[in-house]
């Protein structure tokens, strides 16, 4: 008796689940889904926790962390509404996304600066990007061992290396500013994606030289010190917000990104999460350790979002040595050159789909 | 040999001092033996403990109510792990739905009816290959097959699924062995009073195994619970403030299925993501998400634990 009304209980449980199974899956109403880097995470999960709040639970916010790259391989087949970028869009990664018909808004969201760090202990307070690329370069595996070979003034000490991992954002941005080519680099250095084990590896090595976005120097201050950066034969420049601000932080300074799906934009939870982004983006990055950009850059993104401003504007490759007001007069330069006609057009084709669903 | 024994006695006397002394040595090693079992036995738990109390002595600070309750947050005091452990439990339910039925039925069809061919040994050795395999290939798997093919997309069906496969190997090899154990007297008594094969199964061969069948889920589950590389590969998330559907709602029919559909996120991840942090505050956080996985492995290992003692008992040869 028993025993059949359990196996009864277990079928019918099956078969729900087989029906369940073989249902199509339902439209998720109110959902934006936001995946990319692991660099950009922070400000968009800060975003997303008080967009949330704002719409008191009406609109859900996924955010994912599958990096830049594989990021951009589900931005381009449509499957996400906002892509996280520590870089901009790659040429072949435009491709993919012109195949699959995803044409995208794209929107800089602040600066980081990647801070070239020692041990606290360290004589050394200022490198330059000629040293560094004496350090960092495929030439120098296994010939660049002590510090004074790169540069006799530094003292006689072996040179332990630690960096970002090869599949990162910050690893193609780095390599691209000291050695001039992007994923150029020796390879016998300590690699980790995970920051913080860069920071524990140099704040436990005194002749450690390491390098990892500005948070991280702003958090762990008290363990290890960020070198000043001179370039070109310039000024060796601290890494500060407010250097980045006013351009002198280079070559090191790089813009981050949200790029939004101009598809996706005819949803107006979208649309709201893409414009309640621009409007507390100031407050917000800040507030994580990253630095914002002027309050003009987010009205411009703001109006390419109303306007649907489609493409990049950074040529399909990392930019190297951007101040932000270059970064700025990028974007508006462009509106001019048929960008802005085509922007309207899809416009109008996406508002065409919003009515047809 | 005993023949050969000399009968006098100073002989004798030496034999069996010589006797007493190899008893002597034998109950020595023993003893020795025992000691550095007990050694051994001591020492993983040790590491397991001071793994459990450095957890929970980082944790402490941030281990309340609220934790369990919150959403995760840029906030680290305001941050806690509940879309976590309520996707990681969810995410187990349709794992363990999927692989136990699947599981035993395998172990059964193997060890009763199949018959002994190259095609079957194939199947065995495979069966035994897999539970080697890393498990980003069962990740990669499901990506291309659940989520593409099946059309599954990144949900909580998708992540049971792939975490079912991963523990299918160790559920069908322990279900065997479980079957093996049961002596063979007891197939026969059963034939022996006319029952069929599947009654024999059924009525005799499962009710006596199922606690070394449990013994394997458990540790397929315990397993399952701590994987984040394959989840990772199929689309989990790292930042979801919201649940599922719960699966029994207040009308009709009660039962509700969308929750299989959600996306979500479990607790490995979320702990990754935080140790990951450039904020130190998020390692404390991390440290109080890792004791709660721990209690709920040990939660999930007890209950079945205490099931298969319940099982046991019934058993009577």
């Amino acid at each position: 008796m028993f025993k059949t009304q359990s196996l009864k209980f277990k079928m019918t449980a099956l078969a729900g689940l087989l029906a369940g199974a073989f249902m199509t899956q339902a439209a998720q109403a109110g959902l934006v889904k936001v995946d990319g880097s692991s660099t950009v995470f922070p400000v968009t999960e800060a975003v997303a926790e008080e967009f949330q709040k704002s719409m008191r639970g009406k609109t859900k916010v996924t955010v994912g962390i599958s990096g830049t790259g594989g990021g951009f391989k589900k931005f381009c087949r449509g499957e996400t509404d906002v892509q996280n970028a520590s870089r901009p869009i790659l040429a072949g990664e435009m491709k993919d996304c012109k195949a699959a018909g995803v044409q995208f808004i794209e929107l800089p969201v602040a600066f980081d600066a990647l801070t070239v760090v020692v041990h606290k202990d360290h004589p050394l307070n200022a490198i330059s990007v000629e040293d560094l690329k004496k350090m960092w370069e495929p030439a120098a595996q296994g010939k660049v061992m002590k510090w004074n070979d790169a540069n006799p003034a530094f003292p006689n000490a072996p040179l332990a290396l630690f960096g970002a991992g090869a599949d990162s954002g910050t690893f193609d941005y780095f390599t691209e500013a000291i050695t001039g080519k992007s994923k150029s680099s020796r390879g016998d250095f300590t690699a980790s994606e995970d920051d913080n084990v860069i920071v524990m590896g140099v704040s436990r090595n005194k002749n450690a030289l390491g390098f990892f976005g500005y948070a991280y120097y702003a958090e762990n201050q008290d363990k290890i010190k960020g070198l000043d950066i001179s370039w070109k034969g310039g000024k060796p420049v601290e890494p500060s917000a407010a250097n980045v601000l006013n351009g002198t932080y280079q070559p090191l300074s790089r813009p981050i990104f949200i790029y939004v799906n101009a598809k996706s934009l005819a949803n107006p939870e979208v649309r709201a999460f893409a414009e309640y982004y621009m409007k507390n983006a100031p407050k917000l990055v800040a507030e994580v350790k990253y630095v914002p950009l002027p309050a003009k850059a987010y009205e411009y993104n703001l109006s390419a979002l109303q306007k649907g401003r489609l493409g990049t504007k950074m040529g399909g490759e990392n930019k190297v040595g951007l101040t932000v007001e270059q970064l700025m007069s990028l974007e508006a330069k462009q509106p001019r050159d048929g960008m802005c006609r085509r922007g309207a057009e899809t416009r109008q084709v996406g508002h065409a789909n919003g009515a047809a669903a | 040999m005993n023949t050969v024994v000399s009968t006098a006695p100073k002989d004798r006397a030496r034999e069996l001092v010589a006797m007493r002394a190899r008893i002597a040595a034998g109950v020595r090693n023993q003893q020795i033996f025992a000691a550095v079992g007990v050694l051994f036995t001591a020492f993983a738990l040790l590491v397991l403990i001071a793994a459990f109390l450095d957890l929970l002595i980082d944790g402490l600070p941030r281990l309340s109510w609220d934790f369990l309750t919150n959403f995760p947050s840029r906030h680290p005091d305001q941050a806690g792990i509940l879309s976590a452990w309520v996707g990681s439990a969810f995410v187990m339910l349709v794992t363990m739905l999927s692989a136990v039925p699947i599981g035993i039925g395998a172990a059964i069809y193997l060890e009763e009816y199949a018959g002994k061919n190259w095609f079957t040994d194939l199947i065995e050795i495979n069966v035994t290959n897999l539970a080697g395999v890393p498990s980003i290939v069962y990740g990669l798997l499901a990506l291309g097959l659940f989520v593409y093919q099946f059309g599954f997309g990144q949900s909580i069906l998708a992540a049971g699924l792939t975490l079912a496969l991963l523990i299918l190997p160790i559920v069908i090899v322990s279900s065997r062995e479980a079957l093996r154990a049961v002596p063979i007297h007891i197939r026969e008594a059963a034939y022996g009073v006319g029952a069929t094969r599947w009654q024999m199964v059924s009525d005799h061969l499962v009710p006596y195994s199922r606690g070394g069948m449990m013994t394997g889920v458990i540790l397929g589950m315990a397993e399952a619970i701590g994987q984040t590389a394959p989840l990772i590969t199929i689309g989990a998330l790292t930042f979801i403030a919201f649940l599922p559907e719960m699966p029994v709602t207040g009308e009709f029919p009660f039962l509700s299925m969308e929750w299989i559909w959600s996306g979500f996120t479990v607790l490995p991840i979320q702990m990754y993501n935080w140790v990951s942090r450039p904020n130190v505050e998020f390692q404390i956080n991390a440290a109080a998400a890792g004791v709660i996985l721990l209690l709920m492995t040990l939660l999930m290992n007890s209950l079945a634990i205490y099931l298969r003692y319940q099982v046991r008992k019934k058993i009577k040869w």
